[in-house]
């Protein structure tokens, strides 16, 4: 080398400079940490929600950013306008008004409008009603139409029927947006998709795939279609010490898991929102969430089947389910969409008595 | 640094290969293959690999064994549709599940159950005729049949899972599906069906051994390797002739906790560990759902699930933060 006398100087006295150099980068590297931590703040927070007494592990854990749903900043609402004597009905205004015949015409076209600002906002009102004139407005050409209707009746049902659902955090309830949130067709509806695995029969057919049904986890696909279309028992656990009536299999059990999974990712919560995890089927031990949760079981089930199951053949075949051509059907993510407090507990009933109750609308 | 503060072997002997004892029992004859000395497997065991003792028992197992493993791969080979890429995609979700509940015991059809009974058959007969290998090859050494008795508690475990329990229960649906998510899945199942299965108090003792068994195996290995500077690491040396590192060793134990193991004393707390290990859980799945079908009314009736007060749900703590 160039430095011979360097290089001389460093044989004739040797020093051990490894050891120091790695200590002191050890040791530098976590200063450089801990200052960042200090200053920059914890990337991985989490915020805990207890949800039972101590020692139960009763808690639920989320990252904050996950606790405000944000899409409600784009919820649009217009106030009611206050009926005046000797205002005309819709009913009496328009033809083929088969339902919101009872609202005056000034709220029945502030709810046209609102409603395509929730579902349609880019085709607006040609999305039911055509590119044709206002007076083809009364006809039911298109599907669209047709289903908006019966959504106004299921969207009345669930207010006025399952308020202990919908209203369970004091008033809330729901309107098109609720589900829509500014799309055609709501995020989180789904079909039914089973045999996932075709090659093989009963309970081999039904399981073991990456679906979305299945929460991509390895547990049956089949757990919506069960629970909440057909109404099958979800309790599986035995009720005493010895219960020989008790038949629930092992494959019933991973069912009733893979139905709960979907709630938990549907609600962005865990199972201690609703149950002890020490006795999940003990219903003595769940929180009051528990009793809101077996309601919106019992509320899906009965909307899957009153009202999107029938409507079946009247959507067009791209929007049926690929596998079994059946027709979209709603759960708990298709409102909740990841909070438990779907739309962060907006009233959605506030501006809209029309669509509270399927009674004539009180202002 | 020190040559003993090493995660590797550093000290390797290479010379002719060992070709072990052949001095009656015929124990040569059924020995196959020429030894191969390896510089980097020393590092972490014996440099020398070979020669294997092959035997009836053996070629019995290694071939059952391996109907059993191709008879899985190919079900969940079928199962994506004979696609590579989607077997490597799906492969920790694949499984070949156990028939259908409405079988009970009979044979079902080959896609709903059939094949992973036929699995289970090979599945078995390998872990049998590898314990008979065990067992002869301890008895061709003049060994005791420590290591076949432990195998053994693992077979009882395995034999409870996927035999005993399904027909006391009436149904291979009961059995473990071959599967890595999958057999999670029907353990999770499993707890959740039967009241939690954590109330269960074999099942309370194989975690204690579990657990027990991973202090001590860490306590034991810390130890000799803390005294390997003195020769600990030749424990059988150190039994008949104990040395300055048994003496430390056990003086270490006995000034930390009033108590110590002894050479030979601490493999047998570590055997009985791991064997109970297996024993135990064996007896509390085999006990499930055949005569406890809810274990936490079971430790209720017993006295032993506490009760907490306070509270359900989280608008009882919100406004506090808990």
């Amino acid at each position: 080398m160039a430095l011979k006398w360097m290089n001389d100087w460093s044989r004739a006295n040797p020093k051990d400079i490894w050891r120091p150099a790695v200590s002191i980068g050890v040791v530098g590297v976590v200063l450089m940490f801990a200052a960042a931590l200090v200053t920059i703040g914890q990337p991985f927070k989490t915020v805990s929600m207890q949800t039972g007494p101590r020692g139960e592990g009763a808690v639920v854990v989320k990252f904050p950013q996950t606790q405000v749903d944000p899409t409600a900043a784009d919820y649009v609402s217009q106030d009611p306008v206050k009926p005046q004597p000797g205002d005309k009905l819709a009913k009496d205004i328009y033809k083929n008004v088969q339902v919101l015949g009872d609202l005056t015409d000034a709220n029945f076209t502030r709810l046209m409008v609102s409603m395509a600002q929730w579902v349609a906002p880019e085709q607006g009102c040609a999305f039911c009603h055509g590119d044709g004139d206002i007076s083809t407005y009364s006809e039911d050409k298109l599907y669209t139409k047709v289903i908006a209707r019966r959504m106004i009746q299921m969207t009345q049902d669930i207010n006025e029927n399952w308020s202990g659902h919908v209203q369970a955090v004091g008033e809330a309830g729901v309107n098109c947006f609720t589900c829509h949130r500014g799309q055609n067709i709501p995020s989180g509806v789904w079909y039914r998709i089973d045999p996932v695995n075709k090659v093989m029969a009963g309970w081999g057919a039904v399981q073991n795939r990456v679906t979305l049904q299945s929460q991509y986890t390895s547990l049956p696909s089949d757990a919506l279609e069960q629970y909440l279309l057909e109404g099958k028992n979800i309790l599986v656990s035995a009720q005493t010490v010895r219960d020989k009536t008790d038949t629930a299999s092992i494959q019933d059990t991973e069912r009733t898991f893979s139905l709960m999974n979907y709630i938990d990712n549907s609600l962005n919560v865990n199972c201690t929102f609703c149950h002890s995890t020490r006795a999940f089927w003990d219903t003595s031990q769940v929180t009051p969430q528990w009793a809101t949760a077996l309601l919106g079981i019992q509320m899906v089930n009965a909307l899957n089947n009153t009202y999107l199951v029938p409507l079946q053949s009247v959507f067009p075949a791209e929007q049926l389910g690929p596998v079994h051509q059946d027709a979209p059907k709603l759960a708990c993510n298709t409102c909740h969409k990841g909070y438990h407090l779907p739309l962060n507990g907006t009233d959605m009933i506030k501006d809209w008595p029309e669509l509270a109750s399927s009674a004539p609308p009180k202002y | 640094m020190a040559e003993y503060q090493n995660i590797f072997t550093q000290v390797q002997v290479a010379g002719a290969p060992d070709l072990g004892i052949d001095n009656d029992n015929r124990i040569a004859d059924e020995r196959y293959g020429t030894p191969v000395i390896s510089r980097l497997l020393g590092w972490v065991g014996n440099a020398q690999v070979g020669p294997v003792h092959l035997g009836m028992y053996g070629v019995i197992a290694v071939a059952s064994a391996g109907i059993w493993f191709v008879i899985v791969g190919m079900n969940m080979f079928a199962q994506v549709g004979w696609s590579i890429p989607e077997f490597i995609r799906q492969l920790f979700w694949l499984a070949l599940e156990p028939p259908s509940p409405k079988y009970g015991l009979s044979f079902p059809p080959l896609n709903d159950g059939g094949w992973f009974l036929i699995a289970g058959f090979f599945f078995a007969v390998a872990l049998c005729a590898w314990w008979v290998r065990t067992y002869e090859l301890a008895r061709q050494h003049k060994m005791g049949k420590h290591v076949a008795w432990a195998y053994l508690a693992l077979m009882w475990l395995i034999f409870v899972l996927g035999l005993f329990r399904p027909i006391l229960m009436g149904s291979w649906s009961e059995a473990v599906p071959y599967g890595i998510f999958p057999h999670l899945d029907w353990t999770a199942a499993f707890s959740i069906r039967y009241g939690n299965l954590y109330y269960d108090p074999f099942h309370c003792l194989s975690i204690a051994f579990l657990y027990g068994s991973v202090l001590l195996f860490a306590m034991h290995a810390g130890t000799i390797l803390a005294v390997s500077r003195f020769g600990g690491d030749r424990e059988l040396e150190q039994i008949y002739d104990r040395g300055t590192a048994s003496e430390r060793a056990a003086l270490f134990w006995r000034w930390t906790m009033g108590f110590n193991a002894t050479m030979e004393g601490i493999h047998r707390w570590a055997w009985w560990f791991a064997v109970l290990t297996p024993v135990t859980g064996g007896i509390g799945i085999l006990l499930t759902g055949t005569v406890v079908d809810n274990w936490f009314l079971w430790a209720v009736a017993h006295h032993f699930a506490p009760s907490y007060d306070g509270a359900l749900g989280y608008a009882a703590y919100s406004a506090t933060g808990g």
